[in-house]
């Protein structure tokens, strides 16, 4: 009988799940805060992995593929980050539990100018990630551009 | 007891007699110099691998602005902050310095006028760099623009503060062998530019109690001077991405995974960007066969 181990292996990862769900919920106030950016990161990571690969010719160019990750990227980018940023969770008040500097807090502005440039940028790559490569690939470098941008200024390095 | 007295002079006097030999200053002579012909074009290249423009250039310049070699970006470190100097072609800058004069301070760290630079300014790696590369940067160099900004003071503590104790540290640190085999020309070509130009371990190798770079955990990853977290390991062992992958980061700055390179290593992919293909591939190479740290 396969079914007694895939009812045994369905609970376990029952369990496991929700552990981790409720475990991430006992954190401080700032740390649920930067589990909660993190997980907005690592659903732009995922979906612009699928789009990357396709750019760089390591995975066959597909447009319903590619119009799902760009859409999912689009909505994931346009979340209002309203509640994403409280003051004393950066990396010197949180003691290296995330990696965003000081420094998004002494320039709102320009932080703000660019999580809407990646806003921009991959609203704009979902409007065309469905029509050919060349398409897709060349929105996705402005993406990639925004990205590297906040990066650059705002990141810290991994604990 | 007066003879006591005096040996101990006569000692005392030996010490810092030494002391002040082991710190003075060694200048390369200008003739090392002799017939070569630079190429300020070639040097635009070498000037984008050492990575001159990611440290001197204003705080926050970007595009064609990091060209203005003006300085004033602050490096915090154990030992103080380090603020770095404008090298603009001009009188605050590197104006009218002779070729020998600029390498003695880009590969000895000595000031024309004779004084220690401190090693924050990496001539522990430019050290490694050949004639023709410096003569060519130094011709590149002149045809930037001029600053007139004012360099300004670090602000490091006594006994930091002292240069010339700096001469002590050059001669425990400072030293022109490579610090890795090569076992193919790629990887000599790797090597050359990682340790060299592009000073790689500056940042990701370890440092000592005074602060120099410690060879058997070479590029064996880092505490952050500057802040929270730490430089990461990139040897083999320890970061296992393939040749081509990290080809692929130092031109576009994305992962495998397509996170994108951050802070400072951002500024070194937009550098190592401009350089041809197989410059790339062979500082992949060089990184692959890093040795796993002892």
């Amino acid at each position: 009988m396969a079914f007694r181990p895939l009812i045994a292996t369905t609970a376990a990862l029952t369990i496991a799940v929700t552990t981790a769900a409720f475990s991430g919920g006992h954190g401080s106030p700032q740390e649920q805060v930067i589990g909660a950016r993190n997980a907005v990161m690592t659903l732009y990571s995922f979906n612009a992995g699928i789009l990357g690969d396709m750019a760089k010719g390591a995975a066959e160019y597909d447009a319903a593929s590619a119009q799902a990750a760009a859409s999912n990227l689009a909505a994931a980018a346009t979340m209002d980050q309203m509640h994403f940023w409280p003051e004393g969770t950066d990396n010197v008040a949180m003691g290296g539990k995330t990696r965003a500097t000081p420094a998004i807090w002494e320039n709102p502005d320009d932080y703000a100018a660019k999580v809407k440039m990646m806003a921009d940028a991959s609203t704009a790559l979902a409007a065309v990630a469905g029509d050919g490569k060349d398409a897709m690939a060349a929105a996705f470098g402005d993406v990639g551009a925004s990205c590297g941008a906040c990066h650059r200024a705002y990141r810290g390095p991994r604990n | 007891m007066a003879a006591f007295l005096r040996w101990s002079v006569f000692l005392a006097l030996i010490v810092a007699g030494v002391g002040w030999w082991l710190t003075a200053p060694a200048p390369r002579p200008a003739s090392d110099f002799d017939g070569l012909t630079a190429d300020a074009a070639r040097g635009a290249l070498t000037f984008a691998t050492a990575g001159c423009a990611s440290c001197h250039a204003a705080p926050g310049a970007a595009g064609e602005a990091k060209l203005t070699l003006a300085g004033g970006q602050r490096f915090a470190s154990p030992f103080g902050t380090f603020i770095a100097p404008n090298i603009s072609p001009g009188p605050e800058g590197i104006g009218g310095w002779t070729l020998a004069q600029f390498a003695n301070a880009v590969q000895r760290g000595i000031s024309p006028q004779g004084a220690h630079y401190f090693p924050a300014f990496p001539y522990t790696s430019y050290i490694r760099a050949n004639d023709q590369d410096v003569a060519d940067i130094h011709a590149y160099m002149q045809s930037l623009p001029v600053s007139d900004a004012a360099s300004l003071p670090h602000e490091v503590a006594f006994p930091f503060n002292i240069r010339r104790a700096v001469g002590l540290w050059k001669w425990l640190y400072l030293e022109d062998a490579w610090v890795t085999e090569a076992a193919s020309p790629e990887i000599e070509r790797g090597r050359y530019l990682s340790e060299a130009l592009a000073h790689c371990a500056e940042c990701h190798t370890p440092r000592d109690a005074l602060g120099g770079l410690d060879a058997s955990a070479w590029m064996a990853g880092a505490p952050n001077p500057s802040g929270p977290g730490r430089i990461p390991a990139i040897t083999p062992d320890k970061l296992f991405w393939s040749e081509p992958d990290l080809a692929e980061y130092f031109n576009s700055g994305f992962t495998p995974e397509f996170d994108s390179a951050g802070g400072h290593m951002a500024d070194v992919i937009e550098n190592l960007a401009k350089l041809p293909p197989e410059d790339r591939a062979a500082l992949a190479a060089y990184v692959k066969a890093l040795p796993a740290a002892e």
